[in-house]
C-alpha cells in the first residue's frame, strides 16, 4: 500500500509533535542515569506540558502584543520546520518549497521573536538572555550554513530532500568533509539547542543561563508552548544531521512497509543520537561566556575545512 | 679518492678538535686542518685544469671549474681565518670570554662548518645540497651564541629560527625540483644529480619549475641574506666571535648563492625566458639599496660590515640575475673578491674591537697611530669594499655595470645610486676610527698580519692583472651557468 | 579496489593533518602542544605506511618507521623531558587573537591549494591531492613560528613544517631519495639537540621562555 506525499506530510507533522516530548524524556532520563540520580520516566515532558496547559496566564502589565504572539509564532514555524526535514521520507510536498537555508531562516525567526518578546517586558535578565542569544547566533549561524553547504556541494543541491536521496543511495567512501562538517554540526546543534557547553538547559542560576533567562517571564499555555517548542527543536537537529549524515533507511516513497522501516531506523538513531549527547554533556563542563566565541569559532572552522577538503580532497 | 680526503680531512680534524679544543696547540692542528684541505683543492683544481671540464667522483660528488674555484676559495679563506683565530681566540681565552669546553666546541664546529660547505659545494645532488646548507647552518648556530650574553643568544636564536623557516623552503623547492625531474629521468636518487639534470633541463615541465624556483629563491635567498629576508644576518653576523663573523660573511652567503645560480641555470633551461633572471634582480637591487642605506645608520662596527655583506651579496646576486658572459663573469669574480676582501676586513673589526673592548664604532678611534697594521688594514679593507680601483672589487662592479648599460640600461642609476651610498656610507664612518688620535683607553695588540695582508694582495691583484689562465678559468665556469 | 579504498584512508588522515595542525595553531597549553605535535607524527606515519603498501614503494616503509620513530617517539619524548626540567609543563602561553589567526590559515589553505593546482593537473599518483595538504601544513607551522612568542612554541612550529616538508614529498613523489630522507632526519635530529641547548640558555639568561623579552637587537638611530 502507497500513502498519498500529503499524508506522508501530515504524517511527519504528528509524529514529530508527538515524539518530541518522548525524546526529550529520553534525554533526561539517560541523563539522569549516567549522573547516578533517579529519573523521573519518560512520560515526564507530557505530564509538565499537560499541567502547564492547565494554568493560568500571569502577564506582566506592561506586555505588548509581541509577548502574547511569540510562543504561538514559535511553536507553528518550528512545527513547519517539521515538514521541510525529512524524517521518515523524501517525498515531501512541503520541502519544494524551502530549502536548507530557509530552514536556517526558520530557526533565525524563531529566535528574533523570542529574543524581543524577551526584552519587551523590560526585566533585567530577559535583555541579558536576549544579547547571549543573539551573540550566540550571530557565530552559530554562519558555521551552520557552512557545514550544511559541504554536505549541499556533496550532493550537488541545498534541497533538502535532494540532499537525502543522493546522501541515501550513494557508495559508501571515506569523505573527510562530511566527517569534519559533522563534526562542525554537533557543535552547533550543541549551541542551538542550548545545551552543555554552551547553554544549561536545567539552570536558572542568573549568571549562566542563556534561553532560560529570555522565557523568565512566560507562564501557563505561553510557556507550555515554548517548551514544547524547545523539544521539537531538540529532536529536529538530531532529525537534521540524521538526515544530512547517515540517512540510510530513509524511505523514497510513500509504500507503508517502508515508512515503518524508516520509523524503526529514525527511532534507532534518536536512541544512539541521544547517548552521544548525553556522554557528550556530561563530560564537558559549561564553557565560561567569553569562551564562547572560541568554542564556535572552531565549528565555523571545522565547517570550512570540511569545504575545503571537499575541493582539496575530493 | 682526492673529493673524498678533500672531505675527509675536515671532519677527521674536527673529531680530534673535539677533544683537544683548548690544547695549547690546538689552533695549529686547526690551521694545519684547514691548510691540508687547502692544498688538497689546488690538486684537485690542477686537475680539472689538466683534465678539462669536471670530475665525478662516485655518483654523488663532482668538481667543474665554477663549484671547485668556490672550493678553493672556501679553503683559502678557512686556513688564513683559521691563522688569525689563533691570535684572537687567544686573547678571548686569556679574557675570560670562553673556557675550556667552549674553546672546544668552537675548533670543533669551525672545522665541521667547513665541512659542511665542502659538501654543499662538491655535491652533485640538490637534495644533498639543502642537508648541507642545513648543516653549516645549525654548525654556526652555536658559535654565534658562543659568548652566552643576551643579545649573542638572541642573535642565534634569531638566526636559528628565521633560517630555518627560510630553508624549509628551498627544500619544499626542491620536492618540486624532484617531482619535475622524477617524469624525465625516473624515480630514484639519479634524478636530482646536477650532471644528469643540467642534460635534460629543457624537457622539464616549466609550470613546476616556475613554481620550484620561487620557493628555492626564498629559502636560500634567506641563507644569502637578500632583503627582505635578511632580518637574521646582521645580528648574527655581529654576535658572534670575529672568526666567525668572517667566514659567516666571506663564506656561507657565498655557498647559498652558489646554490641559486644552479637552480637558476636549471630553471632558465627549462622556461626559456628572464623569469628567474628577473626575480634575481629584483631581490639583488632591493638588497643593494636597502643595504646602503641601512649602513649609513650603523654604531656597530661589525653590524656595518655585516650590511655591506648583504649590499654585495645584493650586487652579486643581481649580476647573475642580469645574466649574459659579462654579467655573469662580474659576478663569478664579484663572489670571490668580495669574499677575500671581507674577512680581511673583518679580521682588523676583530682586532680593533680587541684593542677598545668594544664594537661601537664611536669609541674606536686613532688605529693607524694606535696600530699602524690593523689600521692600514681596516682602512685597505674597506677602500676595497667599498669598490675603489685598483682593487679587484672595482673590477667586478664596473663589469657589472657596464653589461647593465648594455642589456638594462634604466636600471644603471639605481645601481649607481646603491654604490655610492654604500661608499658614502663606508668611508663616512671608517675615516675617523682610522685616522685621529689614540685615545687613552687602547690595549696593546699583536696582531695576525698575515691573513689580513694576503688577502688585499689577492684582492688587489685580481684588480690590477688577471693572468691569462685565471680568465680563461672564469670564463670556463661562466660557460656552466648558461 | 584496494587503491581507491588507500586513497581514501590517504585522503582522511591528510584531512587529520590539517585539522592537527589547525589545533597546533590555537592550543595554548605546552604540554598539549607537545600531544598534538605527536598526533602529527602518528598520522604522518600512518599515511605513509597507507601509501607505502598501496603504491608499492616499500622504502616507503622505512620512510614510515623513521617518521615514527623520530617524531612520534624521540622528539616528544625529548620535548617532554626538557619541558619538565624547565618546569614550564604548566606554562599557558597569552596567545592573542586566535580567531584572526584562524583565519589567517583559512586563506594559506586556499592560497596553498591555488598553487599547487597545476602540479595537480600533472600529476598521475595516487597522493595528488593531498601536496595541497602538505604544503597548507608547511605555511601553518609558519604562521606558528610567526604568531607565536614562546620558544617551545616556535620549536614546534619548525617542526610541524618539518612534517609539512617530510608529507610534501610523500605526496608528491613518492618520498625523496633515501640519502636525502636520511639526511634531512639527521639535520633534524642535531637540530633538536640545539634548540634543547638553546631552551636551557634563554631560561637561564633571560629567566623565561618567552622570546618576546629578546628584543636588544633592533636598529637604533
Amino acid at each position: 500500500m502507497s500513502l498519498h506525499p500529503f499524508v506522508i506530510e501530515l504524517l511527519q507533522f504528528a509524529l514529530l509533535l508527538g515524539l518530541a516530548p518522548a525524546f526529550a524524556g529520553w534525554v533526561k532520563v539517560l541523563k539522569c542515569r549516567v549522573q547516578g540520580r533517579t529519573a523521573p520516566g519518560i512520560l515526564q515532558p507530557y505530564r509538565d506540558i499537560r499541567r502547564l496547559f492547565g494554568k493560568d496566564i500571569v502577564l506582566a502589565e506592561n506586555a505588548s502584543w509581541l509577548f502574547r504572539f511569540t510562543p504561538y509564532l514559535t511553536f507553528g514555524v518550528t512545527a513547519i520546520a517539521a515538514g521541510i526535514i525529512p524524517l521518515i521520507s523524501v517525498d515531501l510536498p512541503l520541502s519544494a518549497t524551502a530549502d536548507v537555508i530557509a530552514l536556517v531562516m526558520l530557526f533565525g525567526i524563531v529566535r528574533f521573536f523570542t529574543a524581543l518578546a524577551g526584552m519587551d517586558i523590560g526585566t533585567a535578565f530577559g535583555g541579558m538572555g536576549s544579547s547571549r542569544e543573539m551573540t550566540i547566533a550571530s557565530l552559530a549561524e554562519p558555521a551552520m550554513l557552512m557545514a550544511i553547504f559541504t554536505v549541499s556541494l556533496a550532493s550537488n543541491s541545498t534541497s533538502l530532500t535532494q540532499m537525502v536521496s543522493v546522501m541515501a543511495h550513494s557508495e559508501f567512501v571515506i569523505r573527510p568533509s562530511l566527517a569534519f562538517a559533522l563534526a562542525a554540526f554537533i557543535l552547533i546543534a550543541l549551541a542551538e539547542t542550548g545545551r552543555i557547553p554552551v547553554d544549561n538547559p536545567a539552570t536558572h542560576l542568573e549568571l549562566t543561563m542563556i534561553h532560560e533567562a529570555m522565557i523568565l517571564e512566560y507562564s501557563g499555555r505561553h510557556l507550555a508552548l515554548i517548551e514544547w517548542a524547545g523539544m521539537m527543536k531538540l529532536t529536529l537537529f538530531f532529525a537534521l544531521g540524521i538526515a544530512a549524515f547517515c540517512p540510510w533507511g530513509i524511505a523514497t516513497g510513500g509504500d507503508t512497509g517502508l515508512l515503518l522501516l524508516a520509523f524503526v531506523a529514525l527511532s534507532a538513531k534518536l536512541v544512539v543520537g541521544a547517548c552521544v549527547m548525553v556522554l557528550i554533556e556530561t563530560g564537558l563542563a559549561k564553557l565560561r561566556i567569553f569562551r564562547l566565541p572560541e568554542f564556535l569559532g572552531s565549528a565555523f572552522l571545522l565547517a570550512t575545512l570540511g569545504m575545503i577538503a571537499f575541493f582539496i580532497l575530493e | 679518492m682526492i673529493l673524498l680526503s678533500l672531505l675527509g680531512i675536515s671532519i677527521l680534524v674536527a673529531l680530534i678538535l673535539a677533544f683537544i679544543g683548548d690544547w695549547r696547540y690546538a689552533p695549529e692542528v686547526n690551521i694545519g686542518g684547514s691548510l691540508l684541505t687547502f692544498i688538497v683543492s689546488l690538486v684537485l683544481a690542477l686537475q680539472v685544469y689538466h683534465e678539462g671540464g669536471s670530475i665525478s667522483g662516485s655518483a654523488y660528488f663532482f668538481v667543474d671549474y665554477l663549484n671547485i674555484s668556490l672550493v678553493v676559495l672556501t679553503t683559502l679563506v678557512s686556513t688564513t681565518t683559521a691563522v688569525f683565530s689563533r691570535r684572537y681566540m687567544r686573547v678571548e681565552r686569556e679574557h675570560g670570554r670562553v673556557g675550556h669546553w667552549r674553546m672546544r666546541f668552537y675548533h670543533a664546529m669551525f672545522q665541521l662548518f667547513i665541512f659542511a660547505m665542502l659538501i654543499a659545494l662538491v655535491t652533485n645532488n640538490f637534495g644533498v645540497l639543502w642537508i648541507s646548507m642545513e648543516l653549516a647552518t645549525l654548525a654556526t648556530v652555536l658559535l654565534v651564541s658562543l659568548y652566552r650574553t643576551p643579545t649573542a643568544i638572541e642573535a642565534a636564536w634569531k638566526y636559528f629560527i628565521l633560517c630555518g623557516v627560510g630553508i624549509a623552503q628551498a627544500l619544499f623547492g626542491t620536492v618540486l625540483l624532484y617531482f619535475a625531474a622524477e617524469r624525465v629521468l625516473g624515480a630514484g636518487g639519479n634524478a636530482l644529480l646536477w650532471t644528469n639534470l643540467s642534460r635534460v633541463s629543457s624537457q622539464l615541465d616549466p609550470t613546476v619549475m616556475r613554481l620550484a624556483f620561487v620557493f628555492l629563491m626564498v629559502g636560500y635567498g634567506t641563507k644569502a641574506g637578500l632583503v627582505p629576508l635578511h632580518n637574521w644576518l646582521p645580528d648574527a653576523h655581529s654576535e658572534g666571535p670575529t672568526p666567525v663573523s668572517a667566514v659567516l660573511s666571506g663564506l656561507l652567503l657565498n655557498i647559498a648563492l652558489y646554490a641559486l645560480i644552479r637552480c637558476k641555470a636549471l630553471v632558465d633551461g627549462s622556461l626559456g625566458s628572464g623569469f628567474a633572471g628577473n626575480i634575481m634582480m629584483g631581490f639583488g637591487l632591493l638588497s643593494l639599496l636597502t643595504a646602503a642605506f641601512s649602513m649609513l645608520r650603523q654604531k656597530d662596527i661589525k653590524r656595518l660590515f655585516a650590511y655591506s655583506s648583504i649590499e654585495h651579496m645584493g650586487i652579486a646576486t643581481f649580476a647573475f640575475g642580469l645574466g649574459g658572459p659579462i654579467a655573469t663573469f662580474g659576478g663569478v669574480l664579484h663572489m670571490i673578491v668580495h669574499s677575500l676582501a671581507k674577512s680581511a676586513t673583518f679580521f682588523s673589526v676583530g682586532h680593533a674591537a680587541q684593542m677598545h673592548g668594544t664594537q661601537e664604532m664611536s669609541h674606536i678611534r686613532g688605529l693607524i697611530r694606535g696600530n699602524p697594521a690593523v689600521g692600514w688594514g681596516m682602512f685597505l679593507g674597506v677602500m676595497a669594499l667599498a669598490g675603489m680601483p685598483p682593487f679587484g672589487i672595482f673590477t667586478s662592479e664596473f663589469l657589472i655595470l657596464t653589461a647593465t648599460m648594455k642589456d638594462a640600461p634604466y636600471l644603471a642609476p639605481l645601481l649607481l645610486l646603491g654604490l655610492a651610498v654604500a661608499f658614502a656610507a663606508l668611508f663616512r664612518k671608517v675615516q675617523p676610527m682610522v685616522a685621529g688620535l689614540v685615545p687613552s683607553g687602547q690595549k696593546p695588540l699583536t696582531a695576525a698580519n698575515i691573513p689580513v695582508f694576503l688577502h688585499l694582495v689577492l684582492v688587489l691583484l685580481l684588480g690590477i692583472y688577471l693572468p691569462g689562465f685565471l680568465a680563461n678559468w672564469f670564463h670556463l665556469a661562466v660557460e656552466i651557468l648558461k | 579496489m584496494t587503491h581507491t579504498i588507500a586513497t581514501q584512508i590517504n585522503s582522511l588522515l591528510a584531512a587529520l593533518i590539517l585539522l592537527s595542525a589547525f589545533a597546533l595553531l590555537a592550543q595554548r597549553k605546552i604540554m598539549g602542544l607537545v600531544h598534538i605535535f605527536a598526533w602529527q607524527g602518528l598520522l604522518l606515519a600512518l599515511s605513509t605506511a597507507v601509501i607505502g603498501y598501496a603504491s608499492g614503494e616499500h622504502h616507503l616503509y622505512i620512510s614510515s618507521l623513521l617518521t615514527l620513530g623520530m617524531k612520534v617517539i624521540l622528539l616528544p619524548y625529548i620535548l617532554y623531558k626538557l619541558v619538565h626540567k624547565l618546569k614550564i609543563h604548566r606554562d599557558i602561553e597569552a596567545v592573542v587573537n586566535v580567531p584572526t589567526t584562524m583565519l589567517l590559515g583559512i586563506i594559506l589553505v586556499v592560497f596553498s591549494y591555488h598553487l599547487t593546482a597545476p602540479i595537480r593537473e600533472l600529476s598521475n599518483l595516487m597522493t595528488r591531492s593531498t601536496l595541497a595538504v602538505a604544503l597548507a601544513t608547511i605555511m601553518l607551522g609558519m604562521l606558528m613560528m610567526v604568531t607565536r612568542r614562546h620558544a617551545v612554541t616556535q620549536i614546534l612550529g619548525f617542526l610541524a613544517m618539518e612534517n609539512g616538508l617530510f608529507f610534501a614529498a610523500t605526496s608528491a613523489t613518492y618520498g625523496m631519495p633515501m640519502v636525502v630522507e636520511l639526511g634531512v632526519a639527521l639535520d633534524l635530529l642535531i637540530a633538536a639537540f640545539i634548540f634543547g641547548i638553546f631552551f636551557f640558555h634563554i631560561n637561564t639568561t633571560f629567566e623565561s621562555l618567552d622570546v618576546e623579552q629578546m628584543a636588544k637587537l633592533k636598529e637604533t638611530d
